[in-house]
Formats: structure tokens, C-alpha cells, sequence
């Protein structure tokens, strides 16, 4: 009834092509973030932002990451898990090494370095694809995590192995270390997930996400029209690269503040962030959100009915959330192989007609 | 979405926790994933010993006793979900059974003013209670048990190792790498050589480090193992024909679980301790009257009397002493947290309190101050056979190196300190 564009001109190209052409879609994402930085910071506390805020978020930019290595260009990848991991180290040893400098351009730069190496292992995305380009990525992900654990010096000699993260402020507020509050990491989460996410989006409408696009959906015919595919593979592994990096920095130095390589970013990470943009939806900013949150909601969730509120035992429980998770993926994969996101984009199509049927 | 959900989940909480005069205990369990062999005992017999006190005396000094169950499943994340859940519910200690989440436990606990107790495990400098004023590791740590399992070896070899080759098998995380420095230290005094192998998570593929071992033939074998993986390496002993006497585990490394699979084989096979084994206790017959026939058992209940068993129990009864403790100095029956911490800082274990409890000679003696959060660090030495299907305590409880493991124990809580900004509690 209201959600349509009937009486919603656009006089100029820029109007045209903007994210959200409807006007009620505009608003509604206008009041989502609205939403998200005026409201939501006054009603967090640790529990909220512990368990489900922060990891949403998080996991949001690596999902966003992925999905641009795996949703627009087409290439599978293992190591995500492996990837964070460097984001996570190359963030502690730039905050050890260079106290003074802000924790954001820690950040930033551990997602630039992450970038690097990312590049480097998408080499041999140029000679295979498919499943031996899976193999590829997953032999990054376990050699990542054995160098993380075999070198010292990324964890400055500690005893344990661990490496642990100082206190390090924003505009004089603790954004990490134990003596956070719960809306400062919030915030300082959710301004590189709306940064990540508005990148992205334009990055995919762009020509370098038509070019990733195209290699996606037939790499020979994509050559043939003049898309570099050195170009087009290499630019999707380090944008990916540069989002799953940040979203390691933030995993390790925002959110868990300690991290031991082999438990955190193991080769489980990568499966998780997998099922995220393959329930949330392939090729879909939106997606990324939908799965990450799904995938972080879904636990909290089902321990709240089950274990609180009908008094199961926890094992229980845990065990049907893995039962739940696998049954979602096979139902997603045939019944909507396009995820969530396109559940939301069928309902949306629905509403434009509502009430009339056609 | 996220608002409905997030409503909808404080309501859940807000319906599931009466409030009412109780003594809450978050169990950090893990029932599930590659370490539930060694989780499931350990959270039955703390539940078991809360669920005794409620039955038998009404709870601790009147109060009742409430367990907050959290499945970890042996996950950083999953760990941190479950003290935040918990700690708003009055949570009066946490034991989350895992060095991961203990180090991510240490600062948060200390921000919100809830002790920790890593009984064995954890953070090993947090023995040092002016930095760490929240976190507890009584009644041993780690650099104990490898000073311990060194000890017994001097003592089995006449007081001389100089020239032996040990090899350590630890699993590859902050958990197995723990032992490393202590071992270093110990190597360079008593000479032997220290060969360090590192098995990674979950411990299933140890097919190259005991291949390493059969061509280096070390004269012993020491173990930092936990879960799948301690029965992998006691399999793999065993196929390679390493003799069983000279393999020794840690106290995580040396349950049933652990040496069942390898059968007749696993006889010989020492691990250390710092409690006691078996059901030969009085307080078993308790545990049957009140909970395993009320049918009030955590769990399956087929598990009482095994060591992990024991372990968790005897972490329970800790606690509720540090509770009583805690009684006594504030007057207050339904004490709070921070209470808890003053009763665990000055809690003192001897003989006459565990017999009146039906644990005569359980553990060592001990005491804790505020400098000293570790207890006396008494390592004891177990053995299997399997044949009476048993553990049995071969060497009493010993005391362990302290002039190496000291200065350790400064240098690492003062690196803690200073990276921390800590003053000194003490």
C-alpha cells in the first residue's frame, strides 16, 4: 500500500541509482541506523553487547568480506578463520609496537596487511577454481594458524601462547582492554560496520563489482569482453581480505581481549562465516547481515527456551543447535539457495503489489 | 528484528530467575565437543556436591544453593556468552574448567568483583594474589606439577637426571605451553635434555610426535594433555611399546577416560594429582543416600567415584568452604561475590575439617593469604592398573620446586602488573 514508488520521481541520475530506490526503504534503513547510534547505545549493557551485539557486528564485516570473495566473485574460500587470524595479530603486534598510535588506524592497517597476505594466497586462484581453489584456501587457513602458533614473536614471547589486548582509548574512552564499557565497544564496532558495509555496497554496484560479477558467472566469457581476470581476482581477494582482517582486529582486540590462535581462528571460524552468507544470501550485502545475525541469534535463542525457560540439560541443547544449523544449510541450499536475502527480496516484491495480487 | 529479539530475550531472562535468598554457583560445563570426557564428570560432581548440601543440611549456613549450569563447550566465545548470562544472576564464583576462558575470565571477573577459582589450571602467576586480587589456583598449578612430576623422577632415579632425555606432549595452546618455561628452568638445573612436542587441537592426529618419540627414545614422557587427546597418546604409547611406568600425564592427562581404551596395555601409566582417588571416602555413602537414590544425580550418575568426579567434587566443597568461610568473617548468611572473595582469601583446608566431612585425607593441608593465592602447591603421583580397573596414590603429596618456580611466578605477574597498571593489593 504505502511501500511502492508510485509518486516517487527521480529527476536526476544520482536519484536514479541510489541503494534504496523506494522512498519508504529509505526511510526505514534511515531509522534502522538512527536506530542503531542514537537509541541502542543507551539501552546496552555487557550482557547484550557480549552475546550478541559485539559478535554480530563483527562477524557482519567478515561475512561481508566473504561474501564478496565468494558471493560476487565466485571464489570459494576456506581460510577465512586463517585470515582473521592475521587481522588479529598484525592489530596486537601495531598496538604493542606503536602504543601512541590511535587503536582505529590499528584497525584499519590490520586490515591492509591482511589485504597483503590475502593477495598473496589468491595467487593460485588464477590457475584453479572450484573445490581445488577450496583446498587452496583451507591449506592457508591451517598454515596461518601453525605460523601464529610456531613464530614467538607474533606473540611477543609470551609464556602461553596468548596474546593479550592492552588498553587502548578512543576520544580518551576505553574501547578495549577489561575495564570497557559496553556502549564504547559497541559504537567503536558499529562505525566499521556501517563503514564496511557502505564500501561494500558501493564497491559491488561499481565497475570493479561488475568485473567480479562477471568473472563469477562464466570467467572465459568474462575474458572475452575484456574483463581482467588477473585484475578482477586479485582486487576481490584483497577487498575481501582487507573486511575479514578488520573484523579479526575487532574480534580479537574489541571483543574477546585474549586470543590463543588455534582455538579462536581455527578452521571452525571459517565454516561459520561460510554458513553466514550461505543461509544469509550469496551476492548480498544484506545477506551478510541477515546470516551473521542468524548464525550469532540462533544459539542465545535456543539456550533461552531450552535451557531457562523448558529446563533441558545444556548438552541437549548444544547438541540441537548443531542439528538445527546443519537441517537450516540443507533446507536453505535447496529450497533457497539465494538465502535469506532473497526471502526479503520476494517479500519486498510482495509488498509493492499488496493488496491486489498482480 | 534485532530490537524484538533482544526485548524478547531480557523478558526470557527476566521470567527465568526468581528472586530469592540462594547461593548461585555458574558451572561452566561442558557436556558436548571433543573434551566432554573430561567435562561431564567434572560438572556432575560439582552439581553432585551442591545438590548434597541442599539435600543433607539445607544448604550452607542456611542458605540454599543454586547451580547455573552454562554449556561452554570447551569455547572462548561460547564461555564468554555464559559468564555474562550468569553473572548478573549473583554469580558467587566462577570454575570454567579451561585455561582459554579462564585468561578471558581473569580481567572481566576482576572489573566486576567475582573471584575466580582455576583449581589446577589457569593462569599459573595468578599464585600470586597482589596482582591478581580476584583469580585463585589453590590448591596447585601447573609449574607445581611439572616441578612435581621432576621430583618424582629425581626420586625414582636417586636424586640424578643429569643426561636423560624427557620429552614433553602438550596439547598446543596456552593450556599445554604453560609447563614449558618451568621445564626449561628445571632442565638447566638438573640436566637433563627437554624435548618439546606439540599436539594440536583436538589431538586426534598424534601419529608424527610418537613416531619422533620412538627414534629419540626419551627416558620419559611427560604429558600436558586434555579430552580425545590424552587417549589418542596412551594408544599410541602403547602401539609403539613405550614402557608405561615412564609415561606421565598431568592431573588433566590421568582419569578412567583417559587409560580405559588402551586396555591391559595402560597398566604401569602415572599421572599426577592433587586430591584424592577412588570412593573409599565416607562421603560417598552420603552422596548415594541423598542424591544417586533421590535419583537427583547430575548428568547420566554413572560417574561418581571417578577421578574427574572427585575433582569436581572436591572443587564444590572448596567453594562451599571459602562460602562458610566467607559466613563467618562478614556475619552474613546470603553472602555476596565480593564476600566470596574474602572467604577464598582466607580460607585454610587441614585435616580435621575434611574428615568432618567425610573426606579424611582427600588433599593436602593448605592455606591461602592475600599473597598467596596458590596454596602450598603439594603434588601427589598416581598409578593405574587395569586389572583392579583403578587409580592408586603411589607417592604423597610433595612439595614442589620453589626457587624456580617463584621468580617465574614474580616475573610473569609482574609483566601482568605493569602491561595492567595493577598497584599491588596486598
Amino acid at each position: 500500500m504505502f511501500y511502492r514508488e508510485a509518486g516517487d520521481f527521480s529527476t536526476t541520475y544520482p536519484q536514479d541509482s541510489q541503494t534504496f530506490p523506494i522512498r519508504f526503504d529509505r526511510y526505514r534503513y534511515y531509522a534502522v541506523l538512527a536506530f542503531a547510534v542514537l537509541v541502542l547505545p543507551f539501552v546496552m549493557d555487557d550482557y547484550l553487547v557480549n552475546s550478541i551485539f559485539l559478535p554480530f557486528l563483527i562477524y557482519a564485516i567478515a561475512a561481508i568480506g566473504l561474501n564478496i570473495l565468494t558471493g560476487y566473485c565466485g571464489q570459494v574460500s576456506l581460510g577465512t578463520g586463517g585470515f582473521m587470524a592475521v587481522g588479529a595479530y598484525a592489530c596486537y603486534k601495531l598496538m604493542t609496537s606503536f602504543p601512541d598510535v590511535n587503536i582505529f588506524f590499528h584497525v584499519i592497517l590490520a586490515g591492509g596487511i591482511t589485504a597483503a597476505v590475502g593477495t598473496a594466497f589468491g595467487l593460485p586462484s588464477l590457475r584453479i577454481k572450484g573445490f581445488y581453489l577450496a583446498v587452496a584456501t583451507l591449506a592457508a587457513q591451517f598454515f596461518l594458524v601453525w605460523l601464529f602458533n610456531k613464530v614467538a614473536w607474533f606473540y611477543n614471547y609470551s609464556a602461553s601462547g596468548q596474546i593479550n589486548a592492552p588498553e587502548r582509548t578512543v576520544f580518551g574512552i576505553e574501547v578495549t582492554g577489561a575495564n570497557t564499557e559496553a556502549w564504547a565497544t559497541y559504537l567503536f564496532c558499529l562505525v566499521f560496520t556501517i563503514g564496511s558495509a557502505i564500501i561494500a555496497r558501493n564497491l559491488t554496484r561499481g565497475s570493479m563489482g561488475r568485473q567480479w560479477m562477471a568473472i563469477r558467472d562464466m570467467d572465459i566469457a568474462a575474458e572475452i569482453i575484456g574483463v581482467n581476470p588477473l585484475k578482477a581476482k586479485l582486487t576481490a581477494f584483497a577487498v575481501s581480505s582487507f573486511f575479514v582482517g578488520v573484523s579479526g582486529a575487532l574480534f580479537f582486540a574489541v571483543y574477546l581481549g585474549a586470543v590463543e590462535v588455534g582455538e579462536v581462528f581455527g578452521i571452525q571460524k571459517s565454516f561459520i562465516v561460510l554458513f553466514m552468507i550461505i543461509i544469509g544470501g550469496l551476492g548480498s550485502i544484506f545477506g551478510s547481515f541477515a546470516g551473521a545475525a542468524f548464525l550469532v541469534v540462533l544459539p542465545v535463542v535456543l539456550k533461552l527456551v531450552g535451557v531457562d525457560l523448558l529446563g533441558w540439560p545444556t548438552d541437549i541443547v548444544a547438541h540441537f543447535q548443531l542439528v538445527i544449523v546443519g537441517g537450516l544449510i540443507i533446507i536453505f541450499l535447496i529450497a533457497e539457495p539465494h538465502g535469506m536475502a532473497q526471502l526479503w527480496r520476494v517479500a519486498k516484491e510482495k509488498l509493492r503489489l499488496w493488496p491486489f495480487p498482480h | 528484528m534485532k530490537m524484538k529479539l533482544a526485548t524478547w530475550a531480557t523478558a526470557a531472562m527476566m521470567a527465568a530467575s526468581p528472586v530469592m535468598a540462594d547461593l548461585v554457583f555458574p558451572s561452566l560445563s561442558y557436556r558436548t565437543g571433543a573434551y566432554a570426557a573430561g567435562g561431564i564428570p567434572f560438572a556432575d560432581g560439582y552439581a553432585d556436591y551442591l545438590t548434597l548440601l541442599n539435600e543433607r543440611d539445607g544448604g550452607i549456613g542456611g542458605v540454599m544453593t543454586r547451580l547455573l549450569e552454562c554449556e561452554t563447550g570447551y569455547n572462548t566465545e561460547k564461555g564468554v556468552e555464559c559468564y555474562e548470562s550468569t553473572k548478573g544472576e549473583g554469580a558467587l564464583v566462577y570454575q570454567p574448567l579451561s585455561t582459554g576462558i579462564t585468561y578471558q575470565l581473569i580481567p572481566k571477573a576482576t572489573a566486576d568483583d567475582i573471584p575466580v577459582h582455576s583449581m589446577g589450571y589457569g593462569r599459573t602467576s595468578a599464585k600470586n594474589g597482589n596482582v591478581f586480587s580476584h583469580v585463585f589456583n589453590y590448591p596447585a598449578n601447573y609449574w607445581d606439577g611439572a616441578s612435581g612430576a621432576i621430583n618424582y623422577l629425581l626420586e625414582t632415579n636417586n636424586g640424578d637426571i643429569s643426561g636423560k632425555k624427557i620429552a614433553l606432549v602438550y596439547h598446543n595452546s596456552a593450556y599445554g605451553k604453560e609447563p614449558i618455561r618451568t621445564l626449561q628452568g628445571l632442565a638447566a638445573k638438573h640436566g637433563f635434555e627437554l624435548l618439546e612436542l606439540a599436539v594440536d587441537h583436538p589431538g586426534q592426529e598424534q601419529k608424527s610426535q610418537w613416531l619422533q618419540i620412538r627414534r629419540e627414545r626419551p627416558d620419559n614422557v611427560l604429558m600436558w594433555g586434555w579430552g580425545v587427546m590424552n587417549q589418542v597418546a596412551i594408544q599410541e604409547a602403547v602401539n609403539i611399546r613405550y614402557p608405561m611406568e615412564n609415561f606421565i600425564g598431568i592431573w588433566w592427562s590421568g582419569s578412567e577416560n583417559d587409560v580405559l581404551p588402551a586396555g591391559d596395555a595402560a597398566t604401569g601409566y602415572k599421572a599426577l594429582t592433587f586430591h584424592g582417588v577412588g570412593s573409599d571416602f565416607p562421603i560417598f555413602d552420603d552422596i548415594n543416600t541423598h542424591v544417586v537414590d533421590k535419583g537427583l544425580a547430575a548428568g547420566a550418575g554413572d560417574q561418581v567415584g571417578t577421578v574427574l568426579y572427585n575433582r569436581g567434587m572436591y572443587a564444590a566443597m572448596l567453594a562451599a568452604e571459602a562460602v562458610k568461610t566467607a559466613q563467618g568473617i562478614h556475619g552474613v548468611a546470603d553472602i555476596t561475590a565480593a564476600m566470596m572473595r574474602d572467604g577464598m582469601e582466607a580460607l585454610e583446608i587441614n585435616e580435621a575439617k575434611m574428615a568432618s566431612l567425610g573426606l579424611p585425607n582427600f588433599g593436602p593441608e593448605f592455606t591461602v593469604s592475600c599473597a598467596n593465592h596458590g596454596g602450598d602447591a603439594l603434588v601427589g603421583v598416581t598409578q593405574w592398573d587395569a586389572s583392579a580397573g583403578a587409580w592408586s596414590l603411589i607417592s604423597e603429596f610433595k612439595a614442589t620446586d620453589s626457587s624456580i618456580i617463584g621468580p617465574l611466578i614474580e616475573e610473569d605477574s609482574a609483566s601482568y602488573a605493569s602491561e595492567n597498571n595493577i598497584p599491588g593489593n596486598c
